[in-house]
């Protein structure tokens, strides 16, 4: 058995900086590459560009990033697992053998495709045999917005994937795997970690978090001595450093910027954390308050000491649906007065909007510069503010009424408030709003599949 | 003693629907126990009244030298659906930063804490 494991992150999101997932393969020795695409709302983007073109539906930048790390795989035996195949795995691997083909290396890559996450076609056989799939927030069953899902998938564990791993896959592409999953696996292929052994698997959750955000664990985003983080231009994204006994150090290649400590290592640990007693996975249920924290080396931290229990009997399942429309607009008022100019245009275009007998569930107005991400907590603003920001949202049911409002803002440049600029990107663009509906189904209604393809 | 919070702790903060967590994170460990005794519920709720429309929550590891707190009500909805320019909750890290704590002359000397 090998006695190290290196799993590199080379994407925290769709999104992410496309160099990541080469200078990942090409830094240094690594024996994974992972990488995360998929946020809360991904998914159902990824549906609307389905239903439009049946062979879409994942992650396209996957494609360019197996491109760029193709060497790698082939000559080298890094082996890469994402969950980039959203809610169309298959068309995701066809198009990475595609990509393999066109750059001769027909045949070389063996492809493992993990599927059935996907629950929209059974939704309606799921709630007429009494699945309520409430919302986890409100306590609403799923009736309640039935007719505008979108999409829906089970989130899933590691299980398939060290199915997929087992059977010889080069590159292993899943729909809703959990981020950590994508780390987790190649540890208990790799260790064969029994799947109770929990507080292995709760290391390998632990390890998943840590670099699933990417350079969020190495310096980036990172509040503690921000100005002497050396070097972010040059980034080191993360690599985890596994070994059998579950313990593990989080490092990054040579000669990169960025920084790795227990302090950012930390700072990682607490992003988007709940009750840290319960991590909850498919796999296990990690307890982040046995985390131990250890810095062996420049950029290197030991992880130690996880505790870890058994998974509960259901899945979370990730439901996107229609829920109306928004825009957003902005204006920017000079000195003299600035605030005061942007709040009586505010006052303005309320009124208008108000004279027009439009309703919103929701008008927001914020003033950058001022106010708009602490709030009352910012305390007065000074008086001589070079500039201020008016920030104006809309929210409703009502696409013509979103669409009303976004006529009302540049007007305002010449019959409102003086001094006034930034306009020049146009009219606020109208969005539809599709929104996260967390549910949770029993384990027992989801099976996955697994398949290799070269 | 006044002590800004900023002073002796870092943060980062994320979202889940429409509640922000917010963990704090001591800068030397044995400032953790200050940070346990005075960032009590009650307190971070006071501080952030009129900002969320929820509850607050808190949780102690000490073995990071942290507290995470859950503050619901915070995102206008979260997500897709809130129009606030922080929608996810990236920054009621440094907005919990700006608090600024009470703590005795001599237990604050002694600890090495930086006056406000």
């Amino acid at each position: 058995m090998k006695q190290v494991v290196r799993v590199a992150a080379g994407q925290g999101f769709w999104g992410d900086w496309l160099e990541a997932p080469r200078r990942q393969v090409e830094g240094g020795p690594v024996d994974y590459l992972m990488l995360d695409y998929l946020a809360e709302v991904t998914m159902s983007i990824l549906q609307k560009q389905k239903e439009r073109d049946p062979r879409m539906g994942y992650a396209r930048d996957f494609i360019g990033a197996i491109e760029s790390v193709l060497p790698a795989i082939v000559d080298r035996g890094v082996r890469v697992i994402a969950n980039a195949g959203g809610v169309n795995p298959v068309s995701c691997a066809q198009a990475v053998r595609d990509l393999a083909a066109a750059r001769g290396a027909a045949g070389k890559v063996n492809i493992g495709v993990v599927t059935g996450d996907d629950l929209l076609p059974r939704l309606d056989d799921l709630i007429s045999r009494g699945h309520v799939l409430a919302n986890m927030d409100t306590g609403e069953p799923l009736t309640t917005v039935r007719d505008r899902v979108l999409s829906a998938n089970a989130y899933i564990g590691s299980t398939p994937i060290v199915e997929a791993l087992s059977r010889g896959a080069q590159v292993v592409v899943t729909g809703r795997s959990t981020d950590t999953a994508l780390t987790m696996a190649p540890l208990r292929f790799e260790f064969g970690w029994a799947p109770d052994d929990w507080n292995k698997l709760a290391a390998g959750i632990v390890a998943g978090h840590i670099i699933e955000c990417g350079a969020q664990c190495s310096g980036g985003n990172c509040l503690i001595d921000w100005r002497d983080v050396p070097d972010l231009a040059n980034v080191g994204y993360p690599i985890v450093n596994a070994h059998p006994d579950g313990t593990f150090e989080i490092s990054k290649h040579p000669g990169t910027g960025g920084r790795i400590s227990v302090p950012t290592v930390t700072e990682q640990l607490v992003y988007e954390m709940g009750d840290p007693h319960a991590y909850i996975t498919p796999d296990v249920v990690a307890d982040f308050t046995t985390i131990q924290l250890e810095a062996v080396g420049p950029d290197r931290v030991r992880v130690f000491g996880i505790g870890g229990g058994a998974p509960t009997d259901k899945l979370k399942v990730s439901i996107a649906y229609r829920a109306g429309f928004k825009a957003v607009g902005t204006l920017v008022y000079a000195w003299p007065d600035a605030l005061e100019k942007a709040q009586a245009a505010d006052r303005v275009l309320r009124e208008r909007l108000d004279r027009l007998g439009l309703r919103f569930d929701k008008i927001m107005t914020e003033f950058v510069g001022v106010s708009a991400t602490h709030g009352p907590l910012a305390g007065q603003p000074n008086a001589e503010l070079p500039e201020a920001q008016l920030r104006f949202g809309v929210r409703g049911e009502s696409k013509a009424a979103v669409e009303r409002f976004t006529r009302e803002l540049a007007p305002l440049v010449l019959n409102g408030p003086p001094s006034v600029t930034g306009f020049a990107g146009g009219r606020p663009k109208v969005e539809e709003i599709v929104a996260y509906w967390p549910a949770l189904i029993d384990k027992t209604e989801v099976q996955t599949a697994v398949e290799v393809i070269a | 003693m006044k002590v800004r919070l900023v002073d002796i702790a870092h943060a980062r903060s994320g979202d889940k629907g429409d509640t922000a967590n917010v963990g704090v994170i001591a800068l030397r460990r044995d400032w953790y126990p200050i940070l346990a005794r005075e960032l009590t519920e009650r307190r971070v709720a006071q501080h952030f009244n009129g900002v969320i429309t929820g509850a607050v929550k808190r949780y102690e590891l000490p073995n990071l030298g942290a507290l995470n707190f859950l503050l619901h009500g915070a995102l206008d909805g979260g997500g897709t659906l809130s129009l606030k320019t922080d929608a996810q909750g990236k920054v009621f890290s440094t907005a919990l930063l700006r608090m600024v704590l009470d703590v005795p002359d001599a237990e604050a000397r002694s600890l090495g804490l930086p006056a406000a």
